[in-house]
């Protein structure tokens, strides 16, 4: 078991999410920054879809009651013995994060697994439907179930954060219901701090429609780019809901969404077109 | 058929269909496929969104496919007895949509319970069906203002839609009524009891 002691801003179990129920209304979820989270799991010998703990701008303060091999991983934290590698502990051990230098998400991993209730397939928990565990809180004990895929990794992992680096879009499915669709690539957006799991708010100059009217509801994913009508674009996230009525202007390559897990409230953020 | 494939990032695409009736035969069909490469077909109104794996087909392949489910027979979607919701119609917008729809109360109960539905797709949240089968005279737009708390089980109508709330949450469809019927079981499979291609019937009582 680890006891939680304090969770910062916001601390919630999450694995690799819940896909294949979009069609009956359930949304994916999962860890933000899923490299960070497979990371973890792997420097304590794990299955990559074993369940962590996302920690989101630091704060976690958490003890273990009894020895387990823990590692950390993402935004990087003081107040921990290492990070970026497999820590054996021992009963009574406390560790307190904190807040991140820069980036915003960090993962705890634990020999075992986090091993709450599973619900449709997983342990993540959709800060939007309420499905999966409840976000946590103080006094929450998190058992530690018994499924590894190895041996605790020897040695520290490099954790690359993004840097950066401008995000990958594929432009579409609904760029035609722009005036300038290249506006969306011409200048950096600023991250809002309304921003969470469910989506990334962007300000910036607004992307004006060229057509009146509405779209019918249409499927979404992770990663696409709606823009309501006062044109500041929205990038849905692993909490989003799986329909939307937003016409989106662009998509997010799948390897650059764990990009936006780190993405802090006031930083800017550039996208880029991409073909593939 | 009318029929666009669009990219939807890169690894999906969003086909748009001509009518809504169009997109549940070749969801169906493409889920009976079974085809290793398409991870999830997600339908909705007027479109259909397939997720691929990039590394089993190319997006020239997929085209294929889709090309091949369009020319497939429309079987299937919608087979089954259909589920029987009992209702009281005793909602909060009954009133105004009689007055909006020119009708009396008792006539858009028997219009809304006597027509057949068919569930298009989920959306908005886990088990919240969008039923198409809607008639003409009750196609009403959403309310200006959502409302903050709509209780769970509300029978609801917004555009050419209606639906029951399967959870308390905010909502800007009209009430029409509620129902007792469990709606989203997670112990059940499937765990939404209005999936789609699910034939419905509302039951006044």
């Amino acid at each position: 078991m680890i006891e939680v002691i304090a969770t910062g801003p916001l601390a919630t179990v999450q694995d690799l999410g819940r896909p294949g129920h979009q069609h009956l209304g359930v949304g994916r979820s999962g860890a933000a920054d899923q490299a960070a989270h497979r990371l973890a799991n792997r420097l304590v010998g794990n299955p990559e879809s074993a369940a962590t703990v996302e920690i989101t701008y630091g704060g976690l303060a958490v003890r273990l009651l009894a020895p387990a091999t823990v590692a950390f991983t993402g935004a990087r934290c003081a107040g921990v013995p290492g990070w970026g590698m497999a820590l054996s502990l021992p009963a009574g051990s406390r560790l307190a994060l904190a807040a991140p230098a820069d980036r915003l998400r960090s993962y705890l991993a634990v020999r075992g697994g986090v091993a709450v209730a599973p619900v449709l397939g997983s342990r993540a928990t959709d800060v939007l439907s309420g499905l999966g565990p409840a976000v946590l809180g103080a006094g929450d004990r998190l058992p530690v179930g018994t499924v590894v895929a190895g041996d605790p990794a020897g040695e520290p992992a490099p954790d690359v954060g993004p840097a950066g680096r401008p995000v990958r879009v594929v432009p579409g499915p609904r760029a035609d219901w722009f005036r300038s669709p290249a506006t969306l690539y011409d200048r950096p957006w600023i991250v809002q701090p309304a921003s969470n799991r469910i989506g990334i708010r962007l300000a910036g100059r607004p992307l004006e429609r060229s057509r009146a009217g509405e779209l019918s509801t249409e499927p979404t994913l992770p990663g696409a780019i709606q823009v309501p009508p006062d044109g500041q674009p929205i990038v849905l996230f692993r909490d989003a809901p799986v329909t939307g009525g937003y016409p989106v202007i662009g998509v997010v390559a799948a390897a650059d969404l764990d990009l936006l897990g780190q993405l802090r409230p006031g930083e800017p953020l550039r996208f880029v077109r991409t073909g593939s | 058929m009318s029929r666009t494939v669009l990219r939807y990032g890169d690894r999906a695409v969003l086909v748009e269909l001509g009518a809504p009736a169009e997109v549940l035969p070749i969801r169906d069909w493409l889920v009976r496929q079974g085809n290793p490469a398409v991870l999830t077909v997600t339908p909705a109104a007027r479109t259909l969104l397939v997720e691929f794996d990039p590394a089993l087909l190319s997006e020239a392949g997929l085209r294929e496919l889709l090309d091949a489910a369009a020319d497939a027979p429309a079987t299937g979607a919608t087979a089954g007895e259909p589920v029987r919701l009992p209702v009281r119609y005793d909602g909060a917008d009954l009133d105004a949509v009689a007055e909006a729809a020119g009708l009396s109360r008792d006539a858009v109960v028997a219009l809304h319970s006597g027509a057949d539905y068919t569930v298009q797709f989920c959306g908005f949240s886990p088990g919240f069906g969008y039923l198409t089968g809607l008639p003409e005279r009750l196609r009403l737009p959403r309310l200006a203002s959502p409302r903050a708390s709509v209780p769970a089980g509300s029978v609801a109508i917004a555009g050419e839609f209606t639906g029951v709330y399967p959870r308390p949450s905010p909502g800007g469809w009209r009430l029409l009524g509620t129902t007792d019927a469990p709606l989203f079981t997670l112990d059940a499979d499937p765990p939404a009891r209005l999936a789609p291609g699910t034939r419905v019937r509302f039951v006044p009582r």
